[in-house]
């Protein structure tokens, strides 16, 4: 099937079977190995990507649903050398440890906060539900989204 | 991995009925995909079509009317956003708030969930307290059943093969009822769903519970409604209430059906039938005051 999306702001049009998971399609298809494969099951949040600024779990989509979208993920993040305010803050933070967890924390995160400009803490746990960290305890990771949104604001 | 399969995107109901009459067994329904496409990485399910109904005019739609319409294909998203959702059964819009993930809620659908028949299906346990039934469509015409009698039990409907689901229907509780839904677990999934919804008629002390609606999910095949605990408390006045709710956290408790799992034993599970009837029912009663307490309980959502 025809597949047409735009990805980081490039257009793509690619030839999937209807089978093709969207994670597959980006990491294998156009080299983009942020998302993780990881749970495969949608508890981990290590395969998000956002189509058309919501987030999702590439590991459980079909390709073919992005068919005329606008897809984003953490390759897409950054403005060449220049960090998006949500990397700066993590890395200021320290919110990343092994870094498995970040490409889809940074972007529930920029979810997140296309919904909600001013997130309190109590919004930025719920809305991580379902992105696990092993690794920091998640407390940098929500000190760091609510740094990104005072300094976006 | 998926196992290749032909994809099919009907725009009528009609044209999906039909797809699905002629392909028979070898053919799945597809909207979110959030549970069938978890089966069929799994191998569990192997269909050779997905027919995809998220295209079909009207099944995304939410509609007014004496009853709440909610399309199949509408996502837990939309509901717990939809002004009209909020506004008619505010109780829907903060009970999908908080059913699995954002990721899953963006894609998955009230239709998808009902038709899952996952016991452990937070909507399926809420609906039954606001008289849901489900519409059918099919080659045949269209049929109306109640929720209780659509599920059947774990992962079982009563939807035939060439049936669609097209939508639920729901009754908004009457002006002043009170209600909430508790659900406990550290899993995915919850361990226990509980909704308790009533009124408190007459002023002041004199004030008696009348219309009370409890439904348990979780801890028995399918989503029930317990009329054993309603009995208790209604006609009571809100004075007595602490006298009669252990009764009636007893009766919840006799009448699930628990199995031993991942979630606990079936002897823990009665157990915590019986303390969080107790709570939702204190919770519900201050909503039916007009006042929210601010309860917490370990490890459990109140909504």
């Amino acid at each position: 099937m025809n597949l047409t999306m735009v990805v980081n702001g490039s257009s793509h049009e690619l030839d999937v079977a209807p089978h093709s998971l969207l994670l597959d399609v980006l990491r294998d298809s156009l080299d983009l190995k942020g998302a993780k494969r990881s749970c495969d099951t949608q508890v981990c949040g290590a395969c998000t990507v956002l189509v058309d600024g919501q987030a999702v779990s590439a590991c459980t989509y079909l390709a073919v649903e992005a068919d005329g979208c606008s897809l984003l993920t953490v390759e897409g993040l950054a403005d060449g050398e220049a960090l998006d305010p949500l990397q700066r803050a993590f890395l200021d933070a320290g919110a990343v440890q092994c870094g498995f967890c970040t490409s889809g924390m940074l972007l529930t995160a920029r979810a997140l906060l296309r919904e909600n400009a001013a997130p309190s803490r109590e919004d930025i746990l719920h809305y991580l539900r379902g992105s696990l960290c092993r690794c920091t305890g998640y407390r940098k990771i929500v000190e760091a989204i609510m740094t990104a949104a005072r300094t976006t604001r | 991995m998926l196992r290749p399969f032909t994809l099919h995107r009907p725009e009528t109901a009609e044209d999906a009925c039909a797809l699905l009459a002629t392909l028979g067994e070898d053919a799945a329904p597809y909207a979110g995909g959030t549970e069938l496409l978890l089966l069929m990485k799994l191998g569990l399910l192997r269909p050779p079509h997905l027919v995809d109904v998220k295209r079909i005019a009207g099944f995304g739609d939410i509609a007014d009317g004496t009853r709440l319409t909610i399309g199949a294909t509408v996502t837990h998203r939309t509901l717990e956003r939809s002004p009209l959702v909020r506004a008619r059964c505010p109780l829907v819009a903060s009970v999908a708030r908080h059913v699995a993930n954002v990721r899953v809620r963006n894609v998955g659908t009230v239709g998808g969930n009902l038709a899952f028949a996952d016991p452990h299906s937070d909507l399926a346990t809420l609906f039954l307290t606001l008289d849901a039934t489900v519409e059918l469509v099919s080659p045949r015409g269209r049929r109306e059943l109640s929720l209780a009698e659509f599920v059947r039990g774990p992962w079982e409907t009563a939807r035939r093969p060439d049936e669609l689901l097209a939508s639920v229907r729901l009754s908004p509780w009457p002006t002043g009822t009170g209600a909430a839904y508790v659900k406990f677990g550290v899993h995915e999934r919850p361990t226990l769903g509980i909704a308790v919804a009533l009124r408190l008629d007459g002023a002041g002390e004199r004030a008696r519970v009348a219309d009370a609606r409890v439904a348990i999910g979780c801890v028995s095949p399918r989503p029930m409604r317990v009329e054993a605990a309603e009995a208790r408390v209604n006609g009571v006045a809100e004075a007595e209430l602490g006298d009669v709710t252990g009764a009636m956290a007893d009766a919840a408790a006799e009448s699930v059906d628990p199995a031993d799992d991942l979630h606990g034993s079936a002897e823990y599970k009665r157990e915590m039938v019986a303390v969080f009837v107790r709570r939702a029912l204190r919770v519900a009663v201050a909503r039916a005051r007009g006042a929210e307490l601010s309860a917490s309980f370990p490890h459990a959502v109140v909504a």
